[in-house]
């Protein structure tokens, strides 16, 4: 039974995929384009090298913890929109960290600065997840509110305080090369974060199914008034699962700065926390599902350059494919229409 | 400072407020049908680049206003068939159309106008002026030479009210919002009052876009609603849903931009840019449980 759902689940997300493949397709003729340039191309892109798929790799980590951290707080019933708040707020405190830290030995640092990174974002999901249940306010406009404060603050301290003297963007000074991510190719951007999101989707796959925290998450995402009955904190279930689900988040954020950028830059991700509520849609929220639709997602971030470079469409046509994604992967009840029109002819 | 309670101030505080105004009393409207609309900031960006493309195949700004009306109506109508129809999750309905939108327009003005990013210049709808109340004075400055935006919005706004609150439709919207099923009990075309709600908050979003890109600019660049869309919905939470509220709360987040602007004093732009959200923040975390919005909203009954 519970093998047959899975397949099941699966096989919308693929329909879903497939229909927002199809459309695209569509809008680019109509446009203009030829899309099976398009899409050859941006296959090429993404694993036309080594190199490249490296890329790709590397391009799905923020994607796997964000990804993650809306899975994570969707198993609890409370519907994460805060994941770009707090991967800004992650990618600051560890930024800030290191900083601080420099010239102190290099596993200090980076244990440091990411136990930081974690904790900014716990903290910004604490807030929103104890609002939801103690003020019984909607924790998708507090977390609105809160991605644009902390986006601004950020964005305040980096134009301000910390700004890199003389740099034209605003950004902070380098955390040093020393305390980078050990790159596992050489001359690409992927790096051990990759491991560290491969490592956290496994944690949170056993978590759900052995321990007694994540049952009581779970619980309280399938009925809550049912686990109130059976006498399940409320208010502490719920400060976990968004903590938990913004230290995802913060890692995101975290990483990027460890990995790729080496500094807190304005502004830098391409909104991340959103995708990642596309990443755990298409993967119903199931940890292991999530390593392939990040993946899914990476693809068609690194191949876009590609596609945009023969094709001459503008690499935001995966902007497109991912918002009809993003549509047809939370409205299952299309994809049954389809299928069942299909059926009856 | 002597400018701060000056004609150009409240003009310029106007000038700002025009386009959440229209945004957040269609966001009142959506969600007092009980429709969740996060899709505001998508819609008003599809309703920019529509004004900028219709003036640019007519020539005729009034036909670009059109244009931006029925695109922006267009994804409310989709909006309104995912949430109604399929029961999509609302939030997740609307974070796509942001995406899709953002992405679309940026497609369409690289093959429109082949450059990345940003749109040829259209010409911009013309400012008007109301022969016999422009003579007045003191007031009179605000009926010469203003975009025909002005006396739209203002029209909308008291419209909305009125409906909401003095009409018949707008005490069943509001029912509908807070108990749908006992509104279908009384035999109450539930969807049909969403659908319609839903359509024309996308259809008030695009005029609101339409006016970022062929009156305060003349052109369409990526991006250009830049954060408006929710700022917009939090005009609506902080104005209680409800059109006059959603009002006062844009024209005191306007208010605020046009200080910054108007004050010579060095204020870092990101601090005011935070202050709707901060306020918004505040008054929910503080008075959460008063500032109640429609109690069904979200939920889509099978």
């Amino acid at each position: 039974m519970k093998q047959k759902t899975v397949l099941h689940n699966l096989l919308l997300s693929l329909g879903a995929i497939l229909c927002s493949l199809l459309i695209a397709a569509g809008v680019m003729l109509l446009v203009g384009y030829d899309p099976l340039e398009a899409y050859s191309a941006l296959i090429e892109g993404a694993f036309g090298s080594k190199n490249a798929f490296a890329n790709t790799l590397s391009k799905s980590i923020p994607l796997l913890f964000t990804g993650l951290a809306v899975a994570f707080a969707n198993k609890g019933g409370i519907f994460n929109i805060g994941g770009e708040g707090q991967l800004y707020a992650g990618a600051m405190a560890s930024t800030v960290t290191a900083l601080m830290m420099q010239g102190a030995p290099r596993f200090l640092v980076i244990f440091c600065s990411f136990c930081a990174g974690m904790l900014a974002g716990a903290c910004v999901g604490a807030i929103i997840g104890a609002a939801k249940i103690k003020l019984q306010v909607n924790e998708v406009v507090v977390a609105i509110m809160l991605n644009y404060i902390i986006q601004y603050f950020t964005s305040y301290i980096v134009t301000y305080p910390l700004k890199q003297e003389g740099a034209m963007t605003a950004q902070t000074v380098d955390i040093g090369a020393n305390y980078m991510l050990t790159k596992l190719i050489p001359k690409t951007q992927l790096t051990t974060a990759l491991l560290v999101a491969v490592a956290a989707a496994i944690l949170l796959f056993f978590f759900f199914k052995k321990t007694r925290a994540g049952y009581h998450i779970r619980a309280v995402g399938e009925n809550k008034s049912a686990a109130q009955a059976a006498g399940i904190p409320m208010m502490t279930t719920a400060i976990l699962t968004m903590g938990i689900s913004g230290a995802l988040a913060g890692l995101a954020g975290t990483t990027e700065v460890f990995g790729k950028m080496g500094r807190f830059i304005d502004g830098f991700s391409p909104g991340f926390g959103f995708t990642g509520i596309a990443v755990a849609v298409l993967a119903n929220n199931h940890p292991m599902g999530i390593l392939l639709s990040a993946l899914l997602f990476g693809i068609l971030e690194a191949g876009s350059m590609k596609m945009s470079y023969s094709a001459g469409i503008s690499t935001s046509m995966v902007n497109v494919i991912q918002g009809l994604v993003i549509l047809f992967v939370a409205t299952p009840n299309i994809i049954r229409l389809i299928k069942r029109k299909k059926g009856e002819s | 400072m002597d400018s701060i309670l000056s004609m150009e101030m409240l003009l310029s505080t106007l000038r700002m407020a025009i386009p959440l105004v229209l945004a957040s009393v269609g966001g009142t409207l959506c969600e007092r049908s009980g429709i969740i609309n996060l899709g505001i900031e998508g819609m008003m960006l599809s309703g920019a680049f529509g004004a900028v493309y219709g003036t640019y195949i007519s020539g005729n700004p009034w036909i670009g206003v059109l244009f931006a009306i029925l695109v922006g109506g267009l994804f409310g109508i989709l909006h309104a068939v995912l949430c109604i129809r399929f029961k999509t999750n609302q939030s997740v309905s609307g974070i796509g159309i942001n995406v899709f939108v953002s992405g679309l327009t940026i497609v369409l003005t690289r093959a429109v106008w082949k450059s990345d990013g940003m749109s040829g210049q259209v010409e911009k709808l013309p400012a008007v002026s109301i022969p016999g109340l422009k003579e007045l004075p003191v007031i009179g400055t605000l009926f010469t030479e203003q975009s025909p935006y002005l006396f739209i919005t203002a029209g909308i706004v008291l419209g909305a009210w009125f409906f909401m609150y003095r009409t018949k439709a707008g005490l069943r919207l509001r029912a509908i919002g807070d108990h749908p099923q006992a509104a279908q009990t009384v035999g109450i075309n539930v969807s049909l009052y969403r659908y319609v709600a839903v359509t024309f908050c996308g259809m008030l979003c695009g005029l609101a876009g339409g006016y970022l890109s062929i009156v305060q600019s003349n052109l369409f660049v990526k991006e250009m609603v830049a954060g408006r869309g929710f700022m917009a919905l939090a005009a609506m939470i902080l104005g209680g849903w409800n059109p006059l509220g959603a009002l006062c709360a844009s024209l005191v987040f306007a208010f605020a931009q046009a200080l910054r602007i108007s004050l010579k004093v060095e204020i870092p732009n990101q601090l005011m840019l935070m202050l709707p959200y901060f306020i918004t923040l505040f008054v929910l975390l503080f008075f959460g449980r008063k500032v109640k919005g429609p109690q069904a909203a979200g939920n889509i009954e099978e």
